[in-house]
């Protein structure tokens, strides 16, 4: 290891893949779980105190919709006991009367909501779910009553890139804390559909502009966190903070991996929570060792002054485009592919051009395995 | 519609809390204070850290200065700029509440 070995800080339990949206770009895998094979309640709450052992410090209840499990009280005042901050990140659609005072009084420490368009007929048309914006404005009023802070996230991409300048104004409406402006990421279900998500490119330009002026001008009334697109970019993110560096996700069946999309990764083999111990995982698996720290990289990573701050980009990026989970992510413009993704923008764009389909997109549903384009 | 919140400036009367979203905890593993919030952890240094923990709902900034500026045995003014600069800071971060 080329740095000292750190605990976890950070981790995103994916509690189930039931979900009443269907959006096409969601980061769940194709191959979705059903209800059957999702861990029980205590086997959840022994994860969650040996996560607390270990130095989690902030526990993401995620899904799928994570309120579609009844237990969910009971996760979060397990998690609230260990002084671990919780995070509920919901779509917020259908959830019963009392529940959002009941999490609150659980010890839930903030809330995060999705919209998916700024106006109705979007969010409705990409969820694919009608009236789900009012359900979410009503979601939204109720967590502000329970008293809990709010995050507002959109996630952006053709369908919806113009509506950056109201999804800003409807966040300060609703009274959030923070907005995160999230570029979708072409993993999962949106790489399937990512000639049908990818925006144009003055839309990019706009949008970065719009943001970073709001951001100037909404100082101190309200947090906006910018992820930009990828396949616009010079440098990659640095994905979860680096592989296996201090965060780590568990799927509805306790697999755990170092992010969403690793198990796209075929040369490697990820542990259940369960037969192992969360300590053993984090420590000894050879998933999390394989792209640790930085002396796995190839060149021009290994000896990239930005080496870690980038901690190389994403794997699974590098699987998707080049073909090679330890090559630098195709996103960095350092990577000898680097013209791939423009090429890919300018595919997405003739394919937009091209004849209007009457569903344009592969819509996330359980049993529909499609490989991607 | 645009909310009517306005950016929070700090004055020797403001009286900073913390916010429901934030909070302060003893970390066992890492043997240090982490500053807990929605998507970020921040591990303030000493003086951070004795500026937050007076951030109580009760005392003025004015009464914070005067009080660390004892603590530490330094001159006010050097004390109070440092201290308003810091809170305008985590309080234009919604870090805290003026």
């Amino acid at each position: 290891m080329s740095e000292p070995f750190l605990p976890p800080i950070g981790m995103l339990a994916e509690l189930t893949h039931r979900c009443p949206l269907q959006c096409p770009y969601c980061s769940n895998p194709l191959e979705l779980l059903k209800a059957n094979r999702e861990l029980d309640t205590q086997t959840w709450l022994d994860l969650f105190s040996q996560a607390a052992d270990l130095g989690v410090l902030q526990v993401h209840l995620s899904g799928g919709e994570p309120t579609l499990r009844r237990d969910l009280e009971q996760l979060i005042a397990g998690l609230s006991a260990r002084g671990v901050y919780t995070n509920l990140i919901t779509a917020g659609v259908g959830i019963a009367e009392g529940r959002i005072e009941a999490f609150a009084e659980a010890g839930l420490d903030h809330l995060q909501l999705s919209f998916q368009g700024a106006r109705p007929a979007t969010t409705d048309r990409i969820g694919n779910h009608k009236r789900s914006h009012d359900k979410k404005l009503e979601t939204a009023r109720r967590a502000r009553a329970a008293g809990l802070p709010l995050t507002i996230n959109a996630p952006i991409h053709r369908h919806n890139i113009e509506e950056v300048p109201e999804f800003i104004e409807m966040a300060l409406s609703l009274g959030a804390e923070r907005l995160e402006i999230a570029n979708v990421q072409y993993a999962g279900w949106a790489l399937t559909n990512r000639d049908a998500l990818m925006p144009e490119r003055d839309a990019v330009d706009r949008q970065a502009e719009i943001v970073a002026a709001a951001r100037e001008r909404l100082t101190g009334i309200i947090n906006i966190d910018f992820v930009p697109p990828d396949y616009f970019a010079i440098y990659p993110k640095p994905c979860m903070g680096g592989w296996a560096r201090d965060a780590f996700m568990v799927t509805p069946d306790g697999t755990v991996l170092p992010c969403h999309a690793a198990q796209t990764i075929p040369s490697l083999s990820f542990e259940r929570f369960g037969p192992r111990s969360l300590s053993a995982i984090w420590t000894d698996s050879p998933a999390f060792n394989a792209f640790r720290g930085t002396d796995w990289m190839q060149e021009p990573c290994r000896s990239c002054e930005r080496r870690e701050i980038d901690w190389g980009g994403c794997r699974c990026q590098a699987m998707a485009i080049a073909g090679d989970a330890a090559a630098t992510d195709p996103a960095c413009a350092k990577s000898p592919i680097h013209a791939r993704m423009a090429m890919l923008i300018d595919e997405a764009q003739r394919a937009a051009a091209g004849p209007v389909k009457d569903e344009p997109f592969v819509y996330r549903r359980i049993g529909v395995v499609t490989e991607p384009a | 519609m645009m909310a009517l919140r306005e950016r929070a400036l700090v004055s020797l009367r403001s009286v900073p809390s913390l916010p429901r979203h934030v909070r302060i905890q003893y970390d066992p593993v890492r043997q240090a204070f982490a500053v807990l919030s929605p998507e970020k952890i921040f591990w303030p240094n000493e003086i951070s850290l004795d500026i937050l923990r007076r951030c109580d709902g009760r005392s003025s900034v004015g009464h914070i200065i005067a009080d660390l500026a004892a603590e530490y045995d330094a001159e006010q003014e050097a004390v109070a700029a440092d201290v308003i600069a810091f809170l305008q800071e985590w309080s234009d971060k919604l870090l805290v509440k003026l």
